[in-house]
């Protein structure tokens, strides 16, 4: 298994040694941090919440397509459930490949594709004491605004 | 009528105030059940943002839904 949910600190050392090989000249890590600012909020602290059954096995597919469409040498990446502090390591991609054009590529296709289709969502907790699930419009305050029955923003995309 | 179990997550879990419901539906497809739970709980996001799973595949809205299937709700994502 080379995608994994995990509740506990990622170990960025650890999940690299995994990339090596003889035939690798290059190898790319991204590690997605915890921020304290979001959309001009103060940010306090997150939890991720994961269907991980799910995110497992769309993670397994993402660094497969993405081994294939860059010929990669191997990928591999790793992705944080529950409460992170500022500065907690939320997500972490490693790739390695005979060369860095392939890799640069292949360790951004892997982390968009799994912002993209992942089911994880992250509830951020604010300075002020607010907390809030992000990119969902349901809970938002502006939603409790609509009228009964259908809401209009579902109506829309129907 | 079919008898299914609905099962939410995240925003949506927090606005239905539950994790799961068992249901009876004249709905057809997932969609078509995601539009009367929608109503029902007030979920604002369109089916274009979110996802759907049936017994824990992911599915797509047109997805037919049949008697003691497992319907899982997915607000729009926010990985890493």
């Amino acid at each position: 298994m080379s995608f994994r949910i995990s509740d506990q600190p990622l170990d960025p050392e650890r999940l690299k040694r995994a990339l090596g090989r003889d035939s690798a000249g290059a190898c790319v890590c991204f590690e997605g941090w915890v921020r304290d600012r979001n959309e001009g909020a103060s940010v306090r602290a997150l939890e991720y919440e994961a269907h991980a059954a799910l995110a497992v096995k769309e993670g397994e597919k993402i660094l497969a397509e993405a081994r294939e469409k860059f010929g990669l040498d191997a990928a591999a990446a790793e992705h944080r459930s529950g409460r992170l502090e500022i500065g907690d390591c939320a997500v972490w991609v490693g790739v390695s490949a005979a060369h860095r054009d392939a890799a640069f590529a292949a360790a951004r296709f892997i982390i968009d594709e799994l912002k993209r289709r992942l089911p994880i969502w992250k509830k951020e907790y604010y300075g002020d004491g607010h907390s809030g699930w992000i990119n969902c419009l349901t809970g938002k305050s502006g939603a409790e605004a609509e009228p009964p029955g259908l809401p209009r923003s579902l109506n829309r995309q129907l | 009528m079919i008898a299914v179990t609905a099962r939410y997550f995240a925003a949506f879990r927090d606005r239905a105030g539950r994790d799961s419901e068992a249901l009876t539906t004249g709905a057809r497809t997932a969609g078509e059940l995601y539009a009367e739970l929608a109503a029902t709980h007030g979920f604002a996001d369109g089916m274009a943002r979110c996802k759907v799973a049936v017994n824990d595949e992911f599915a797509d809205w047109e997805t037919p839904i049949e008697e003691g299937d497992t319907v899982l709700f997915f607000p729009p994502v926010a990985g890493g």
